[in-house]
């Protein structure tokens, strides 16, 4: 098994798992292709024919109603035929399987998966299952990985900023329990951003992450600095149970994004946040409805981004 | 039935021999290696010509899955591995369904394991009841009921009240304790090791200190209730080392690792492989390296199995779900050969670590061939090699991080009280 | 084979359009081809006429076997579809195949009041779907072991080109 799991012989895509090892090319060419269907939702009529007689099935092993949504409206412009799934504790109580599962689905003549699993490695197990004409997207799996939205992070980024070769980006938060993180860093890495910086409380970063190519700050007056992007991560509530943290108020004090931290950063610099947000806990609402907020065109560019995968896979 | 093995290579790690000769063994024991004893007639002559004649592999960790685990395994099929794997003698932990916390559970499974008249079995008795941690067991009865030693399996206990007076208990009777050092609160939630690997593929972790800070309150609980200890499955360079000195200081302990960690790291786990959700987790290289230099240097008294059979539902889950272990018995024998040959270890020091060493844990009369012992005997071709596949496995779990590696070392004859429970030949 | 030279085949398309333009006109390029060819008409046009580009990938019937076109560019429409008179403008007319997913595209932003076709190159006896250009820079039969392009280099010179089908 040591070859990549996502790629077909020919090297190219056959299912987006994570960004972890993705060449530059295919994540370049995934961006230009999400540029072209950034146009379709300016259409009159919202939709392209690309994807149409195919069937994505949205499997939703854990609630989520935004990435499953933007999963689903993007897959609609392409025409497919989109089936939602949200499979809760009980149908798998019965005593099913997760591959039992993803059997019957694909006895429905299934095309893709697009899969949300609250266990790392959830999606490449499925991928490993499946017959061979069946394409799996990882719309989240445990700490793992997010490869769509990292994607559309990076798309935003390009959006605003042009290039990656001279930009310094902080991400913010809880790195440790963020497949968002990961998915940002590995994109960010591989897309040739020089400076990737990680800020957050040791108990909130992973073991040896700076082998994935990150500066790490614990000071975030230090680690705002002078960067171009800044990437505010969400806080879970129950970080305060694990001992990892004492309290809201004193998170927000020390790693919450205030407009006067904001200021150290670069004057043009923009604030993202993969959503939904924790008003007040790890940003505050001016800045996240300030005027260097770019977290609604994240939305947006999220489902051109959605539709590209989907349609890059669908035709490899 | 008198059986002569003939022109073997017979390797004895306890006498130190190690030469081309004949074992002649008659009523179960063995009579006489070298010359013939005269008026000794052969009902059957076993040709041992290029293979190697040892005595039967000493497993420390094996667990048969009975009772209250049929569904993954039997007796009987996993009796039939240890057999095909030329284990002639295993331990079995308590972390049955129930627990062996009663002397009647003991004696039924000794009762049913002695009827298959294949290998000896010899079960660890519960420390807690119900493998809780709160209560100790009647580890007195559990002795007469044939318990060789006490062990908390994989649910270490995080009362330290609890364990030391476990160990003051024990140690009143002069049993073994033995214990897998894991800090409970440390390794909550964690599924591989805390360390690059667990990071990339985001997995909740076990750092090392869950392993070192168990260490070191055994030792010092050990140094005070003079409770002899067995550690098991040693995982960390660290801990190695912390064994390597209290021993130095003459305090009286063995440990073992298993074949998983012998040979595998962190890396290993490649895109969530749950043949490699195992518990302790595989930790980092060095760590790997440092239990390859500790298993020669003699800190690591033994090599087991740590066989784990586990069925293919309970495996095929996403890899924090899906249940630990891994398959063993047949692996054991060539995993130790594969250590020997890497390392440049000697044939007779490698089935050491198999045999005659874990013996002595468990205060056996085996592992060893002696004559008027009792003629437990493994025959193995050194050169013949074969594929971990499941076809070719004979217990009923076949999840092994070893799936599709070819071993070299093959297993041919094995016989128990000089009886042959295994030949090849029936494989085929 | 003697290739026409593109730049004059142009400037024939452009005086036989020129007298059928209204004020509703606008020009629409199709990738890649097609929007050097709109380029370069436009100011023999009119150099104000509305002038947007198309990429028909999103529509091509060819998906299943072969899937999404390696370079999609943005489609840019900067006016209303809706009751506009569409110059439509592609290098080679062959199967017609790209035409009918270019019209599909157009419809999915409006309604035209009318579209119209010009090509450079008409590749004659190929066609599979019962579509024509109305305007023609020249009619040509090509091997059916051959494609022919219309090719731009570095310094925006445009010209014919035949490759093999390997």
């Amino acid at each position: 098994m040591t070859l990549n799991p996502q790629l077909n012989a020919d090297g190219s895509l056959r299912h987006l798992l994570t960004i972890d090892g993705l060449p530059r090319a295919i994540l370049t060419h995934i961006l230009d292709t999400a540029e072209s269907f950034i146009s379709v939702s300016e259409q009159e009529v919202k939709k392209v024919p690309l994807l149409r007689g195919k069937a994505i099935f949205n499997l939703f092993f854990e609630a989520s109603t935004r990435t499953r949504t933007t999963f689903e409206i993007a897959a609609k412009r392409l025409s497919a035929d989109v089936i939602n799934l949200n499979i809760n504790a009980s149908s798998q109580s019965k005593g099913e399987t997760l591959l039992d599962t993803v059997d019957n689905l694909s006895a429905m003549q299934a095309d893709m998966f697009v899969v949300r699993h609250a266990q790392s490695g959830a999606a490449h197990m499925i991928a490993r299952h499946v017959a061979p004409h069946i394409h799996v997207v990882n719309a989240g799996d445990g700490r793992h990985a997010h490869p769509t939205q990292g994607l559309l992070d990076v798309f935003t980024i390009r959006k605003y900023k042009g290039e990656f070769h001279n930009l310094r980006v902080a991400i913010v938060g809880d790195v440790l329990h963020s497949r968002v993180a990961r998915s940002q860093i590995h994109a960010l890495t591989t897309l040739g951003v020089p400076e990737v910086r990680v800020i957050a409380p040791k108990t909130l970063l992973p073991v040896g992450v700076e082998q994935m190519g990150v500066h790490v700050y614990h000071d975030m007056l230090a680690g705002l600095k002078d960067v171009d992007v800044v990437i505010m991560l969400r806080l879970q509530n129950e970080r305060m149970r694990g001992a990892r943290l004492p309290s809201v108020q004193e998170y927000f004090k020390y790693y919450g994004l205030t407009q006067e931290k904001l200021a150290l950063a670069r004057p043009d610099a923009i604030v993202m946040h993969p959503g939904p947000m924790n008003r007040g806990v790890e940003i505050d609402s001016s800045v996240a409805d300030g005027k260097q907020s770019v977290i609604l065109p994240q939305v947006t560019y999220g489902i051109a981004v959605r539709m590209a995968v989907m349609s890059i896979l669908a035709g490899n | 039935m008198k059986i002569h093995i003939k022109n073997g290579r017979v390797i004895d790690p306890k006498s130190q021999l190690d030469a081309i000769t004949d074992v002649y063994i008659a009523a179960g024991k063995i009579l006489a290696i070298g010359a013939m004893p005269a008026d000794f007639h052969a009902n059957r002559v076993i040709d041992a010509s290029n293979q190697i004649v040892c005595p039967g592999l000493v497993d420390l960790a094996a667990r048969l899955r009975e009772p209250g685990f049929e569904y993954r395994a039997t007796l009987e099929s996993e009796m039939n591995a240890a057999c095909a794997g030329g284990v002639t003698s295993l331990a079995c932990p308590p972390d049955t369904d129930p627990p062996l916390d009663e002397p009647g559970l003991v004696e039924m499974l000794k009762f049913r394991a002695k009827n298959l008249h294949q290998a000896h079995v010899y079960p660890l008795g519960a420390l807690t009841q119900k493998l809780e941690g709160t209560r100790i067991t009647e580890m007195a009865e559990l002795r007469d009921a044939g318990c060789v030693g006490f062990s908390q399996a994989d649910a270490p206990i995080s009362d330290t009240q609890v364990l030391a007076r476990a160990m003051e208990y024990a140690a009143t009777f002069d049993f073994t304790v033995w214990l897998r050092p894991e800090d409970s609160y440390l390794a909550k939630g964690g599924v591989a090791h805390d360390g690059f690997v667990a990071t990339r593929l985001g997995l909740p972790a076990i750092p090392t200190s869950a392993e070192t800070v168990a260490v070191a309150t055994i030792l010092l609980l050990a140094r005070e209730t003079n409770a002899r200890v067995h550690l098991c499955r040693l995982s960390s360079a660290p801990a190695i080392d912390m064994v390597r000195r209290a021993k130095a200081e003459g305090l009286n302990i063995s440990c073992d690792a298993s074949i998983n960690h012998l040979h595998l790291s962190e890396m290993d786990i490649g895109y969530f492989d749950p043949n490699y959700h195992l518990v302790p987790p595989l930790r980092a290289t060095r760590d790997r390296d440092a239990i390859r230099a500790g298993l020669a240097d003699g800190t690591i008294d033994a090599l087991c199995s740590d066989h784990t059979p586990v069925d293919d539902d309970a495996k095929q889950m996403p890899f924090a779900e899906a249940e630990a272990g891994a398959t063993g018995l047949e692996l054991l024998l060539p995993l130790a050969l594969k250590w020997a040959q890497e390392q440049n270890i000697s044939l007779i020091k490698a089935l050491a670590r198999i045999t005659h060493q874990p013996a002595q844990i468990l205060g056996l009369n085996a592992g060893s061939l002696t004559v008027g012992q009792a003629a437990d005997i493994c025959i193995f071709n050194l050169d013949a090699r074969w594929q971990v596949i499941p076809a070719n496995l004979r217990s009923q779990g076949k999840n092994t991080p070893f799936l599709g590696y070819e071993m070299q070392g093959q297993v041919v004859c094995t016989l128990v009280d000089g009886q042959v429970v295994f030949e090849a030949d029936d494989k085929q | 084979m003697n290739l026409p030279n593109p730049n004059e085949l142009l400037a024939q398309l452009a005086a036989v359009i020129k007298p059928t333009l209204t004020a509703n006109t606008v020009l629409v390029g199709m990738h890649t081809g097609g929007v050097w060819a709109a380029d370069y008409l436009q100011p023999l046009l009119d150099s104000h006429m509305p002038h947007g580009s198309l990429d028909i990938s999103f529509y091509r019937d060819d998906f299943e076997r072969i899937g999404l076109h390696a370079q999609v560019k943005p489609t840019h429409l900067p006016f209303e579809v809706e009751g506009r008179d569409i110059l439509l403008i592609d290098d080679v007319l062959y199967t017609g195949r790209s035409v009918r997913a270019a019209m599909n595209a157009l419809f999915d932003y409006g309604r035209p009041a009318q579209i119209r076709l010009a090509v450079l190159i008409d590749r004659i006896g190929d066609r599979q779907l019962p579509i024509a250009a109305d305007f023609v820079g020249a009619a040509l039969p090509v091997p059916a072991h051959q494609h022919i392009h219309l090719v731009r280099d570095t310094q925006l010179q445009l010209a014919l080109k035949l490759v093999d089908i390997s």
